[in-house]
């Protein structure tokens, strides 16, 4: 199969908010400008565009691609939409890079928004519809549930206590103290606090929940020969992985994600890489609940099933530890735009890989780098592995 | 480049800036009503369960008997063979105790969802329903429960028509 | 079990009736929010100017959709205009008959390379004319909102 390379050459990002005034395009516009600003870039440059935003439930906005499409630089450009959850913001650049790997387009602008906001009283309104109509809605579910019914399922399995679990949210909080566009950062949070936070939905309490955000973020991909003009460091796309569980949630073991295990072997074997507890340095796996980052972790096969917790425990997962996970301070600690989550993570490992990432860089010479994201019915994983050099 | 950009961009709003109205803003309520088909699997299902029983659906080929039910298997993709009549009862895979509604607002009494496999399905074949007549702390994952139905002339084709599953002694 | 199976009655198969709780709150944005005030407080039209494109938006917007370029010439246009095009409504959103047609036109103000889109009163279904020139008739100070009905319909010049 010869696919051309692709490069990640820009990056930009709006800050995460409760609310925004901006409009979506407007979001849009600033993260998408920002990112052809960092590599020199103009609109001309852009050859396509690759646009990934959750259902128009959130932003109360029919046909929310079309509306976006402008503020993503997409006017009178090959715009393709997608969306897959929360795994949008992971699976945004893979629809980018094949753009780019099939001799298509030579740049391609990807470009992950959501506003939130506009969905009163609350966003989880536009969540209930994840449920099915007949058999479950009736039932007044939450959105809560299926987490709580989960995190419980995963606890039991491996016997875990919940501040096993709490050190995640206290390790990417802290992190995001350190990312200038964060709106949960906590430089002093404490396990304590986690653990005497209001209980929800038992076993989940509120400082295991990442918050309702607005935000944007954006990346410009380029094909190899492009890309080495534009920048002397471009991040390469080493492998893409993508793979989506049966809607049945209710007949699926939750306590493991093979759904992230089939998306992650997909990635590894595009990428060559055996190895993976050796061989990638820096992990951003989505964390909208802090023991989705355990349960994604062991999904990545980055750690045994049921030891993930112990990693943290033990500093592994720590920015200074010897597998960073979440050094951006994740969902948890940055925000959680539902698309955009997913972008800041691949953002991330970008800013990681060429020492721009300021407060939060992670000491070494990192050279390869794993962001995955999940999302809808415990259903899909997305993973983007990237490298630098070669 | 995070540690060049000065300042990013993003302007935070207060939900007090609403309620002043120090923003200029307009709403929408959109009728969004539907009238959702059960489709054929789902159809069945309801109307048995306004008879009091759960049934499911069993492939040869996987050798898996699925609830809720489905035309086709997912594994296999070939149509599903028979419909086979289930007991109403299963055991807790997993629960949760809630204290919030959707829209976050607070409850007295906890509501307790859970996952149950049904038993006579295949291991793992569980729907998402309430657990009721039980203290939350005693409610443990393996537990035995047993559907507690409405009364018959209360069932309309629902899974409301079973109220909630209960502790068997 | 064959993968169609007959249903005799079409009341075997059920429906299930919902609906989707959303009620949604949109802020103006940055731009609007510039817009609509100076609507509110001074009856004014505002459009912002791309000057590497020549073009001038109504309603104004952060940044021109051509070039990217963040737009931060904001000049006045007139509150009045020429109707690029009209239709005459005769029912209503949901489907009842109207006592009296709506008229709904686009508008390019001077000044303006976009068209709005607004009402047309204060003139009869036979004097509508693609060309004809319109003026803004705003609602009294009090009355307004910082909202596009701030501006009460757009009524012909001639008569």
């Amino acid at each position: 199969m010869s696919l051309r390379k692709v490069a990640v050459v820009g990056a930009g990002m709006t800050r995460f908010v409760r609310r925004a005034q901006e409009t979506g395009k407007e979001l849009a516009f600033e993260a998408a400008k920002m990112a052809l600003d960092s590599c020199e870039l103009t609109l001309d440059d852009v050859d396509g565009v690759a646009l990934g935003t959750a259902p128009e439930a959130f932003d109360g906005v029919h046909m929310k691609g079309e509306y976006l499409s402008d503020g993503a630089g997409a006017w009178r450009k090959p715009v393709m939409r997608c969306y897959v959850g929360g795994g949008t913001g992971v699976f945004t650049p893979i629809q980018g890079w094949y753009h780019v790997a099939s001799g298509l387009f030579d740049v391609c602008l990807v470009v992950c928004e959501e506003k939130m906001s506009s969905c009163q009283p609350h966003p989880q309104g536009a969540f209930l519809t994840i449920f099915d109509h007949t058999t479950e809605r009736p039932l007044k579910p939450n959105l809560l549930w299926i987490f709580a019914l989960e995190m419980n399922r995963y606890m039991h399995r491996h016997g875990l206590q919940k501040k096993d679990i709490a050190r995640v949210s206290v390790k990417n909080k802290r992190n995001a103290a350190d990312h200038p566009c964060a709106l949960l950062g906590d430089p002093n949070i404490t396990v304590e606090d986690v653990l005497n936070s209001e209980v929800l939905a038992w076993p989940v309490q509120r400082l295991d929940v990442s918050p309702v955000t607005d935000g944007a973020v954006a990346l410009v991909l380029a094909g190899e020969n492009v890309a080495k003009r534009i920048t002397d460091d471009p991040v390469w796309i080493k492998g893409v992985g993508w793979s989506l569980d049966t809607a049945y949630w209710t007949n699926r073991d939750l306590y493991y994600p093979k759904y992230v295990e089939y998306a992650a072997r997909m990635a590894y074997e595009m990428a060559g890489i055996r190895e993976p507890r050796k061989e990638i340095h820096i992990v951003e796996p989505y964390d909208p609940f802090d023991y989705k980052e355990l349960h994604h972790l062991e999904g990545l096969l980055l750690a045994d099933k049921g030891d993930a917790p112990r990693l943290t425990a033990e500093g592994v997962t720590a920015r200074t530890g010897s597998m960073p996970v979440c050094p951006s301070g994740g969902l948890l600690g940055v925000g959680n735009p539902i698309a955009a989550a997913g972008l800041m993570k691949v953002a991330e490992i970008f800013w990681q890989l060429r020492g721009e990432a300021g407060k939060r860089q992670v000491p070494g010479r990192p050279i390869t780098g794993l962001a995955q994201a999940w999302g809808d019915l415990m259903q899909v994983g997305t993973v983007v592995i990237l490298g630098i050099g070669g | 480049m995070t540690d060049k950009i000065k300042e990013f961009p993003g302007t935070a709003l207060r939900e007090s800036d609403f309620t002043d109205q120090k923003v200029l803003f307009t709403e929408w309520t959109p009728k969004a009503q539907y009238a959702w088909d059960a489709g054929v699997a789902i159809g069945r299902f309801l109307a048995e369960l306004k008879a009091g029983r759960i049934i499911g659906t069993r492939c040869y080929h996987c050798r898996r008997t699925v609830v809720p039910p489905r035309i086709v298997c997912e594994w296999c993709f070939r149509p599903m063979d028979e419909w086979v009549y289930l007991q109403d009862e299963g055991t807790v895979n997993t629960f949760s105790i809630t204290y919030v509604h959707w829209d976050m607002v607070r409850v007295k009494e906890p509501i307790i969802p859970a996952v149950i496999e049904i038993a006579g399905a295949s291991k793992g074949m569980g729907i998402m329903h309430l657990l009721g007549e039980v203290d939350p702390e005693d409610v443990k994952i393996g537990m035995r429960v047993k559907a507690v139905w409405k009364p018959e002339a209360e069932r309309t084709g629902a899974i409301t028509d079973i109220k909630y599953f209960k502790p068997v002694a | 079990m064959s993968l169609l199976e007959r249903v005799n009655k079409n009341t075997e198969i059920r429906h299930w009736r919902g609906e989707i709780p959303i009620h949604s709150r949109y802020t103006c944005g940055v731009a609007g929010e510039k817009f609509f005030r100076e609507i509110k407080d001074n009856a004014r039209l505002l459009g912002a100017h791309c000057p590497a494109c020549q073009y001038t938006y109504v309603p104004p917007t952060l940044f021109c959709e051509r070039c990217f370029a963040r737009l931060e010439d904001w000049v006045e246009v007139g509150s009045e205009g020429v109707v690029e095009s009209f239709t005459v409504l005769h029912i209503s959103l949901d489907g009842t008959p109207l006592d009296e047609p709506d008229v709904l036109a686009l508008i390019q103000l001077d000044g303006a390379d976009s068209v709005l889109v607004h009402r047309l009163g204060d003139v009869s279904v036979d004097e509508l004319r693609i060309g004809m020139r319109v003026k803004a008739v705003f609602e009294p100070r009090r009355k307004r909102k910082g909202s596009i009905l701030d501006i009460r319909h757009f009524a012909p010049l001639e008569s």
